[in-house]
């Protein structure tokens, strides 16, 4: 190139860093992370899912639902804000990793993938980095959650430790399921209609489980052993049994299974899918 | 720079027996083609004529149905990753992210092309300026212009000069100064070996960048060559006569056939009939016209030679008239 090429060339030689495979997902999933969480500072409707829903919902639990539900607890917790705030924290990562799928759904629309695409770099790190954000984001949301439970009443019942573990596992969940929402996006065409497959997804994984009310009050059969052995189920009682009163040690180990699954399945799903993009 | 070099003597884009087919319909119908190094290329066409899946498969977006297609010697289905180190993207195939800055664009394709984090910076600040937008640097390229989105869009596709760059309407709709510089950055983007992969669906656009023009429709490359062998290939010369006021057509049609001339009335804003010519031809065509005219008093205001018009070219050859070049580009 010579003196007469101003735009195109470069002034000083451009250094390049060492790429190794097995880390170049991770850097370049750093960097699509790094982007899409300043996405959720520009976008309106992503502060306000992230925040005046979650607040919403601890409000309305904590108080109004707090006086038909609470004569079926069982015994430990004092009030319902005590046994559903953990299944809430739950429930709602669930609802928002339905995000996860409508945003990369709006990304592969509007053809910025193309161009991550068509770039030298992992095909896993766009995943990576959308997950990644998503999973900063939710940990942020749940301890937003905390805050307002911890101003209308709500007490942790273990010690520190627990309190941050159950925290942990809803992280651990969450992030595990958000490839399931990957997949999603990337088996079904258009935003709209992910947001819809979503919301198919969401519905019963939250609602059939013991998020809201303990899995013995289901009455009808079939539907009370899927509840019993949902992986939200366990997911709840794992947070619920670390962040106030329960078992642990059971709901945490499944929680986990289920998490290994969800990832051992959808990755690979997601990964492929991603390649073969038309 | 690309780290390793493409084969030696390889065309730029080689393309055989290429088809796309979604059911029954054929985007791309078993497509030939080969590109030198260097250059530009227009690819022309209307919407929905296969210029999209052309790119997309050479730029290893899309898989192809069969058919193999090489770029710079590497296969793109089997090779993609060596390819991509090639090759860049602008326009409709890939957006610019609205929601970023510009600066904050062009730092993270920096960063996904692996530089470090300081060439990254001074990169992206020496292609602001370059692309005279250092004052906007730091605003959201959600509230850029349309040139401005342009240049954002072709500077973050030129961070590392890419050898073969598919360009997308790269002119079309922008102010004239504009279009000046990124004719100037095209000129350089040539001159400093890069082929250029230009599509649009203006004829303007074309035969003002291209040195070659492929013509597609219906997934089909139905015309190859410069823009002015296409207008020789296609329509040929003639000569335009308008004639004074209030003088009779059809009669002056009637008395230069009589002289051996194949006239035609046009009744055009500017022309009201036509006698067919060729290139060699013109001079004498046009000598006997005037001939035939003034022996027989009718009184002529203009008359001249014409050749073909690529939109007439385009007519021709796809059975369709195109949008107009210049005319106000279509918002997406």
């Amino acid at each position: 190139m010579t003196s007469a090429t101003p735009t195109v060339s470069t002034d000083e030689p451009l250094e390049l860093r060492t790429r190794h495979r097995l880390t170049a997902p991770m850097r370049d999933g750093w960097t699509i992370g790094k982007r899409n969480l300043r996405h959720f500072t520009r976008l309106p409707r992503l502060l306000v899912f992230s925040t005046i829903q979650p607040v919403m919902f601890v409000l309305l639990f904590g108080y109004v639902f707090d006086g038909a539900v609470s004569g079926s607890l069982p015994p430990g917790f004092p009030n319902y804000l005590a046994f559903v705030l953990p299944g809430i924290f739950i429930q709602s990562t669930i609802f928002r990793m339905t995000q996860t799928a409508v945003g990369l759904a709006e990304d592969l629309e509007r053809g910025v993938v193309d161009r991550f695409r068509s770039l030298p770099m992992s095909r896993a790190g766009v995943l990576i980095g959308r997950t990644f954000a998503d999973l900063v984001r939710s940990m942020a949301v749940i301890l937003l959650m905390v805050a307002i439970g911890l101003l209308v009443g709500f007490r942790f019942g273990n010690g520190p430790l627990e309190a941050v573990g159950s925290v942990l596992v809803v992280g651990v969940f969450g992030y595990a399921l958000s490839w399931a929402f990957v997949s999603i996006a990337l088996l079904v065409p258009g935003a709209e209609s992910t947001q819809s497959a979503a919301f198919v997804l969401a519905f019963p994984l939250s609602f059939v489980s013991s998020v809201f009310v303990p899995t013995e009050s289901v009455s009808i059969g079939w539907l009370a052993f899927i509840a019993r052995n949902s992986p939200t189920t366990a997911a709840a009682d794992a947070a619920r049994g670390l962040a106030v009163s329960g078992p642990v040690a059971e709901p945490v180990v499944q929680m986990f299974l289920w998490s290994i699954v969800f990832l051992v399945v959808f990755i690979p799903i997601s990964v492929n899918r991603f390649r073969r993009l038309d | 720079m690309p780290s390793h070099d493409p084969s030696p003597g390889a065309p730029a884009i080689s393309v055989r027996g290429l088809a796309k087919h979604y059911g029954p319909t054929r985007a791309l119908d078993d497509v030939d083609l080969e590109v030198k190094p260097g250059g530009v290329v227009g690819l022309l066409g209307p919407n929905g004529a296969g210029k999209t899946t052309l790119v997309r498969v050479l730029a290893t977006l899309l898989s192809p149905t069969h058919g193999v297609a090489e770029i710079f010697g590497i296969d793109v289905v089997r090779r993609p990753a060596e390819v991509r180190d090639l090759i860049s993207l602008t326009g409709q195939y890939a957006a610019v992210d609205e929601l970023l800055t510009g600066r904050e664009n062009l730092l993270m394709f920096a960063e996904l092309l692996h530089l470090t984090p300081s060439s990254a910076r001074r990169r992206a600040d020496e292609l602001l300026e370059r692309f005279d937008l250092t004052e906007a640097a730091n605003r959201r390229a959600g509230t850029y212009s349309g040139g401005m989105r342009r240049r954002l869009d072709l500077a973050s596709s030129i961070i590392l000069p890419p050898r073969l760059l598919f360009l997308d309407e790269p002119t079309t709709g922008l102010d004239p100064r504009t279009r000046n510089q990124m004719w100037d950055v095209i000129r350089e983007l040539v001159a400093a070996d890069t082929t250029l992969l230009l599509t649009t669906q203006y004829l303007e656009e074309a035969d003002q960048l291209a040195d070659r023009i492929l013509v597609i429709d219906n997934g089909r490359i139905i015309a190859d060559g410069s823009g002015d062998a296409l207008k020789d290939a296609a329509g040929g010369i003639t000569v335009e006569v308008l004639l004074a006021p209030g003088a009779d057509i059809d009669a002056a049609c009637q008395q230069l056939r009589e002289s051996g001339l194949q006239a035609t009335s046009v009744r055009g804003a500017q022309v009201d009939l036509e006698v067919p010519t060729d290139a060699d031809g013109g001079l004498a065509t046009v000598r006997e016209v005037a001939a035939a005219l003034e022996t027989r008093g009718i009184g002529v205001r203009d008359m001249g030679l014409r050749r073909a018009s690529l939109d007439e070219v385009f007519l021709q050859l796809t059975g369709e008239p195109t949008d107009h070049a210049g005319d106000e580009e279509v918002a997406r």
